[in-house]
């Protein structure tokens, strides 16, 4: 016994650098698995409170280019009320594809493009109705997914992040793949798994998939910027510039699917607990 | 509490602020970052009993990952630096050894020294952040280029805050 405490004395420094790295990579390896509404993170209040005030110097210079953005989306969506309106003095709407989906508009206050796994943080939590898995997207298109909420903010999972993964479909052709980061350009993502009997084109718009559990259908990534097929390879190699600019993004939604519940509960009484 | 204390409990919050707050903000060309926190370890007194080391180094690095969403990254690697720290000292003790009660600072011990100090152990830091981050070595040129650029980034800003303090105490 004596031996023994002794050993764990006269190692004492290494023994403790051995357990705090575990300890570190355990919380790493749990970070970017799972989604959880964690106390460390920076959607906490006072982390979320210092962020926005960092992040309001960079944002007062941006503020030109968010202006002209935000009036092109305004006109945008009147555009899109007018069509609405006309269509709606016709034809009778079903009510459940009215009330399918519901928008949290919310701002950005933290935003990171160059590590490899990035998130965003809005100031919208849980007081909003916000729950981890929700969709986020923004004018432009696609943006990412709700990670971890708290009362006033939450943190999003940007699709600049090498663990996520958002399927996707070329719209022109019809065929499904998958959206991924490489973790180099923030401007670009590729598309993978696109078969070879497939001929994609520069310029063919790359929209999420009716079979995300996250995004609801049709959500703009990008479009295609790089084609390229390998010899003797199965899949193209297929780079896609995005929508959203994720450099400059000060605005997004949040998108509240009324209908997730019922699928979810579905999916899981046919398949089981989802991964 | 003596006033050595206070004064490293003061810089530890300044240099935690200093990163989340400014130099968090401050990438250069997509791919340099500035790690400046790293300082705070590696300025501590020569004689800072190696466990207060490692868990300040925990704090600092589980603060620092708090900001930026990264639970676990930033402690992993600074705990591994202030492990090294100590061993990294004794082996290039300048002749005559170090004074008692002076940090292992520029203006105590000069610039080709101090380089010697720092350089090693930012790239170690560095080093394993990036490629812990990236998800080990699929990257593995761009990760080292992260590495490289972010490692001459603090290293000049380490360096320009030495000078600074050296001309204040002068």
């Amino acid at each position: 016994m004596f031996r023994l405490l002794n050993f764990l004395y006269y190692y004492r420094a290494f023994l403790t650098f051995l357990s705090l790295e575990f300890f570190c990579a355990w919380l790493w390896i749990g970070n970017s698995r799972y989604q959880n509404t964690r106390f460390f993170n920076s959607a906490n209040r006072v982390v979320a409170a210092i962020l926005g005030f960092s992040e309001l110097t960079r944002e007062y210079f941006g503020l030109i280019e968010v202006n002209r953005e935000l009036a092109e989306e305004n006109a945008t969506l009147r555009t899109l009320v007018e069509q609405l309106t006309l269509r709606e003095e016709g034809i009778l709407v079903a009510t459940d594809t009215l009330v399918r989906f519901e928008f949290v508009s919310a701002r950005v206050i933290n935003n990171t493009v160059s590590q490899f796994k990035n998130h965003l943080t809005i100031n919208r939590g849980t007081d909003m109705g916000l729950a981890p898995g929700m969709a986020v997207v923004s004018g432009a298109g696609a943006v990412g997914k709700v990670k971890s909420v708290s009362e006033h903010f939450a943190v999003v999972t940007s699709l600049l992040n090498t663990d996520e993964q958002v399927s996707s479909v070329l719209k022109r052709t019809g065929n499904f793949g998958t959206a991924q980061w490489d973790g180099v350009d923030p401007r670009t993502v590729n598309l993978l798994y696109i078969p070879r009997h497939v001929q994609p084109q520069r310029g063919d718009s790359v929209v999420t998939s009716g079979y995300n559990a996250v995004f609801p259908e049709g959500v703009l990534v990008g479009l295609v910027s790089e084609v390229e097929l390998k010899e003797e390879a199965q899949f193209y190699v297929i780079r896609v510039e995005l929508a959203q600019d994720f450099r400059r993004l000060a605005w997004v939604q949040v998108i509240r699917s009324q209908l997730r519940p019922e699928l979810d509960s579905l999916e899981q009484t046919t398949f089981g607990e989802r991964k | 509490m003596n006033r050595e204390a206070i004064g490293q409990a003061i810089s530890f919050v300044l240099y935690l602020l200093g990163q989340v707050i400014l130099f968090r903000q401050l990438i250069l060309f997509n791919t340099a970052f500035c790690f400046v926190y790293v300082a705070f370890i590696l300025m501590l007194p020569i004689e800072t009993n190696p466990l207060a080391l490692m868990l300040f180094a925990f704090f600092l690095g589980f603060f620092v990952d708090v900001f930026y969403d990264s639970l676990g990254l930033h402690a992993l690697s600074l705990v591994l630096v202030a492990y090294l720290r100590n061993y990294w000292l004794a082996s290039i003790t300048p002749q005559g050894g170090y004074d008692s009660g002076q940090g292992p600072t520029l203006a105590v011990n000069g610039i080709q020294w101090f380089v010697v100090y720092t350089l090693p152990l930012v790239f170690v830091h560095h080093g394993v952040l990036f490629f812990t981050e990236a998800g080990g070595f699929g990257i593995f040129w761009f990760t080292l280029s992260k590495v490289m650029t972010s490692l001459v980034y603090t290293m000049t800003i380490i360096l320009f805050l030495q000078y600074f303090n050296f001309r204040r105490r002068r």
